[in-house]
């Protein structure tokens, strides 16, 4: 059997913070961080990144183009 | 086999990235607003069919006036509501190119009525893109044509009252009513899936330019979560609910 893990880069200075894609992910791999980003936004970040699938849902609803996707299968363990 | 992060993030697994036609410019749109959704996807989509030099953009008045900012192909930025009588001129000159506009419900269904309804119904072989966020985002969130009955905005802050404001008005079925237009259709662009679908429409309406058919329409039921006050995630939950009955998803016309 073989499945899909997945991983996101965001571009942190560009993100809002809007939060759109923490809501889109089926997963809940994405959160907001404490910290603000130089524009003052709340950025994006993998706060669970084992359960990214690399759907890239994410990346389909972010307005400002942030989410860089990547996805591969992996060989389960019998 | 444990794979860790590092091994994921490799070029050969790439599945999603920036179209390249997007700009380095950041978008000034307000945290959330479709505005930024829809231009990323027209990007897109002009990048995918390979249409960069064959396409020509029209402009609005409204907060995606800077749009020409932001992806990387020719421009012409339309006086406030007249971006199908400059589509028109534009297409009507240079036939071969790809022509689309971009406008508001301010631009496209108050200012620039006249403008919309004659461009359909002379069917011209152009796309028009229509963000339908139910108010005049940029100046302050007034109330607009499209403005839901019962719905808050700025100069109707007790929400629209037909009797005294008229009523709302769905440009979308009327435009499908003229001979001139081909593809009439309304989508969102609040979830992965109804950005595929847009997607979609988009491609399409593209692509219905090779055949000169007729005018290609497309509407987003769009949110301004800064001039309806709320937080991205709940201006798009508020549409589904408010916006969605009035404005029901799906094509209406396609010959
Ligand atoms: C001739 C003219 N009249 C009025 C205005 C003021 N004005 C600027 S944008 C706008 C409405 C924009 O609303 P909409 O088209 O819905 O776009 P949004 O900002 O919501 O994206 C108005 C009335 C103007 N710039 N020019
Ligand atoms: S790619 Fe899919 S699973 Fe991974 S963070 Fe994005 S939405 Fe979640
Ligand atoms: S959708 Fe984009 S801009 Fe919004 S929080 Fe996520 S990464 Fe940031
Ligand atoms: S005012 Fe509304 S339409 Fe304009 S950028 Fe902000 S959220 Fe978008």
């Amino acid at each position: 059997m073989a499945k899909m893990k997945g991983a996101i880069v965001v571009d942190m200075v560009s993100c809002k913070g809007c939060s759109l894609c923490v809501e889109a992910c089926p997963t809940q791999v994405i959160g907001l961080a404490d910290e603000v980003n130089a524009k003052g936004y709340n950025y994006a970040y993998m706060v669970n990144p084992e359960a990214c699938t690399g759907c890239s849902n994410c990346a389909m609803v972010c307005p400002d183009s942030c989410i860089t996707v990547y996805r591969m299968r992996v060989a389960e363990p019998a | 086999m444990e794979v860790s992060i590092k091994d994921i993030i490799k070029p050969e697994n790439l599945v999603y990235q920036k179209s390249s036609l997007l700009t380095e410019k950041p978008m000034h749109y307000c945290p959330g607003c479709t505005h930024g959704v829809v231009n990323r996807l027209i990007a897109e989509v002009i990048e995918e069919l390979g249409l960069q030099q064959e396409t020509i953009g029209v402009t609005p008045v409204g907060c995606s006036v800077l749009l020409y900012n932001y992806i990387d192909i020719d421009w012409q930025e339309a006086a406030h509501g007249r971006a199908p009588a400059l589509g028109t001129a534009i297409k009507r000159l240079l036939p071969e190119k790809y022509v689309f506009t971009y406008q508001g419900d301010g631009d496209l269904a108050a200012i620039g009525t006249a403008e919309t309804i004659h461009a359909c119904n002379r069917g011209e072989n152009i796309l028009m893109v229509f963000i339908n966020n139910g108010i005049y985002g940029m100046t302050g969130g007034q109330m607009a044509p499209t403005t839901l009955e019962g719905m808050a905005a700025s100069t109707c802050p007790f929400g629209r009252d037909p009797e005294r404001d008229g009523n709302p008005l769905s440009m979308t079925e009327i435009v499908a009513t003229l001979p001139g237009t081909r593809y009439v259709t309304r989508q969102a662009a609040h979830t992965a899936g109804a950005v595929r679908k847009l997607k979609k429409a988009l491609i399409k309406g593209f692509n219905n330019q090779k055949e000169n058919k007729g005018t290609s329409f497309i509407e987003v039921v769009s949110t301004c979560n800064s001039g309806w006050k709320m937080t991205p995630v709940q201006a798009n939950e508020w549409m589904v609910e408010n916006m969605f009955p009035f404005y029901p998803l799906g094509d209406i016309k396609d010959k």
